[in-house]
């Protein structure tokens, strides 16, 4: 406060200008962040529209913003098979996200219960294999996967999305037990309940919220994923992003239909994200941010 | 009875129950251990095992379009890897790119963070807005800021920009870096805002009160109380944004394909043609490891600055 303080020469001046500044500010702030919010959206939304438009209409100069909205694209991209690849990512994203929690949810529990030895040396083990680079790993994982006839398989995926989430999922769950009081636990200790009814009987109902915002990041981490689905999938195991590429090398440019397609990509995410926004920090962050 | 024998009674009963109660902890060590151990052994068996075989891969001449010409050549392949010009520009532009793509979307994502945490009409909206591009598929988001947002003729972004005479401009190949770093930024801004919209939500507003009340201007807050207490989120923005962004591929395999030339080849896109493209798995392998030493430098400090966050963790049993 003392920095402060000794500023007091300029506060008079400050005073008079305040309520002045004040006004304008009010008036700014929102301004200046609607125009942020849509200079940011402008990408999102203009995918969105493109995805209704006749390819004529995407393709022109000016761009169009008013036309004859049209399901044209949408039908083009289903009767091209779309469907496999969107089946091939929901089970990729929803079975590594099972076996995620699955093995996290205990993990976390035993890490939040202290004291187990080093416990702060596990966690950190954990973030620091997401902090090394796909890179770093995925030529032995190529041969592997050659080797045990596991390329372009969805099986590889899962595995690998698995080991992606795990330490987010490790983290942000950890911060979520650390907050039930431990009064609780300590009461059905009492009662003489064992670890494992511990957990499922009186935690984890407790943090089910927590539980659904750790699915859904896991959930926007895999559908998202690209480097391994495009060098360890190709045709039957191939997902959306494979999808996307795909499109646009061998097609050239059919923007409404790409548009359409990429809108179809990034919708569930969008959504997922957007329901989750409040836990997204937390997951983002492994937990150290809420 | 007398009182030896207590003595030695009492003795027995004292150590019997020593016993039990180390039995008690025993079991319950190895109840939280069976908690963390399989989340633990399969990260290790698939995160660390393939990298230790990388290591083992870096030391061998070995090609996948050639088989049968694998042998040991020792520490040659990381020779190759230095003396490589195409290496040399591949760690450049990973640092220039790391760095602007991260510096930008942390001043722009600060700015946002300022402006939301002001409370206006439809700032939930605003908000919802803003992380979208974050949560864009990235390879949808590169397909189209390639197509519809940079395109010479009709792109957006030439569009908006015609009044100030940008004519045809084919953005891709005349501003390769600023294309690809534009299209990062876009994506990261929302992720620096959201970290630092929670730090400055997390400032006491009692403090702040106190401040106004001593007299204190906006900017004087903002510099002496706002910005010192967002030092450890801007912190973690950096360094986490620098370990995602470092591992860029999605964009450049999509807008430039690492050119013109090797303009936007950054290090993830290098080894990907090097292990994808030529098969070589030996030199590709070396690559990764050099790849990942320079990544373990960054995230040990990253680390660090996690582990002082957690600091004031209590270590009470729970």
């Amino acid at each position: 406060m003392s920095t402060v303080a000794e500023r007091a020469p300029a506060r008079a001046a400050q005073r008079t200008r305040g309520p002045d500044r004040f006004r304008v500010g009010r008036l700014l702030v929102p301004t200046l962040a609607w125009i942020a919010a849509i200079g940011f959206f402008f990408p999102v939304l203009w995918m969105f529209l493109t995805g209704f438009k006749q390819e004529a209409d995407a393709f022109t100069s000016p761009p169009k913003l008013f036309f004859a909205p049209t399901m044209e694209q949408y039908r083009q991209i289903f009767s091209r098979d779309f469907a496999p690849f969107l089946i091939n990512s929901a089970t990729a994203t929803v079975v590594s996200t099972l076996v995620v929690l699955l093995l996290a949810i205990p993990c976390a529990y035993g890490l939040a219960i202290k004291p187990v030895e080093k416990w702060r040396d596990v966690l950190f083990f954990f973030i620091s294999t997401r902090f090394l680079p796909v890179v770093g790993a995925i030529v032995p994982i190529y041969v592997i996967a050659r080797d045990a006839k596991l390329l372009d398989t969805v099986t590889a995926l899962i595995l690998l999305y698995t080991a992606m989430n795990m330490p987010i999922a490790v983290w942000m769950l950890r911060s979520f037990f650390m907050e039930v009081p431990t009064a609780i636990m300590e009461a059905a200790r009492i009662d003489g309940a064992t670890l494992r009814q511990e957990l499922v009987r009186i935690v984890l109902p407790l943090v089910a919220p927590g539980i659904a915002a750790t699915a859904l990041i896991c959930v926007i981490f895999a559908w998202n994923e690209f480097f391994f689905a495009v060098n360890l999938t190709s045709s039957r195991a191939a997902t959306v992003p494979v999808f996307l590429v795909g499109f646009i090398t061998s097609e050239g440019l059919f923007w409404a239909r790409l548009s359409a397609a990429a809108t179809m990509a990034s919708l569930p995410v969008l959504l997922a994200g957007w329901i989750a926004q409040k836990q997204l920090v937390r997951g983002l962050t492994m937990g150290a941010v809420k | 009875m007398t009182v030896t024998q207590d003595r030695a009674k009492e003795r027995a009963v004292a150590l019997r129950e020593r016993a039990a109660k180390a039995a008690v902890a025993r079991r319950n060590r190895w109840a939280r251990r069976s908690l963390i151990l399989p989340a633990m052994i399969y990260t290790i068996l698939v995160t660390q095992i393939p990298f230790v075989i990388t290591i083992w891969y870096s030391l061998q001449s070995w090609n996948l379009l050639r088989p049968g010409t694998r042998h040991f050549v020792g520490l040659s392949n990381y020779g190759a890897v230095f003396s490589q010009t195409g290496f040399r520009t591949a760690v450049v532009n990973t640092v220039g790119f790391t760095a602007s793509a991260v510096l930008f979307s942390l001043a722009i994502g600060l700015v946002l963070a300022i402006l939301l945490d002001q409370k206006f009409r439809g700032r939930a909206v605003v908000r919802t807005l803003l992380i979208s591009p974050f949560l864009i598929m990235p390879v949808a988001g590169a397909l189209l800021w390639k197509t519809t947002m940079f395109h010479p003729v009709f792109g957006i972004v030439n569009f908006v920009l015609k009044p100030f005479g940008v004519g045809t401009l084919d953005w891709a190949s005349r501003f390769p870096m600023p294309t690809v770093i534009t299209v990062a930024v876009w994506q990261w801004t929302p992720f620096m805002m959201i970290i630092l919209l929670s730090g400055l939500q997390s400032q006491s507003t009692d403090i702040l009160e106190a401040a106004r009340v001593d007299g204190a201007g906006n900017w004087q807050i903002f510099r002496h109380l706002t910005l010192p207490h967002l030092r450890t989120y801007m912190e973690l923005c950096v360094l986490l944004g620098s370990i995602f962004i470092v591992q860029t591929f999605d964009s450049i395999f999509i807008i430039t394909q690492g050119g013109p030339g090797q303009a936007t080849t950054n290090l993830p896109y290098f080894l990907y043609l090097q292990a994808f493209r030529r098969f070589e798995i030996g030199q590709a392998a070396a690559l990764a490891i050099v790849t990942t030493i320079g990544t373990i430098i960054i995230a040990t400090i990253a680390l660090r600055v996690l582990s002082n966050l957690f600091k004031g963790e209590e270590l009470e049993p729970r």
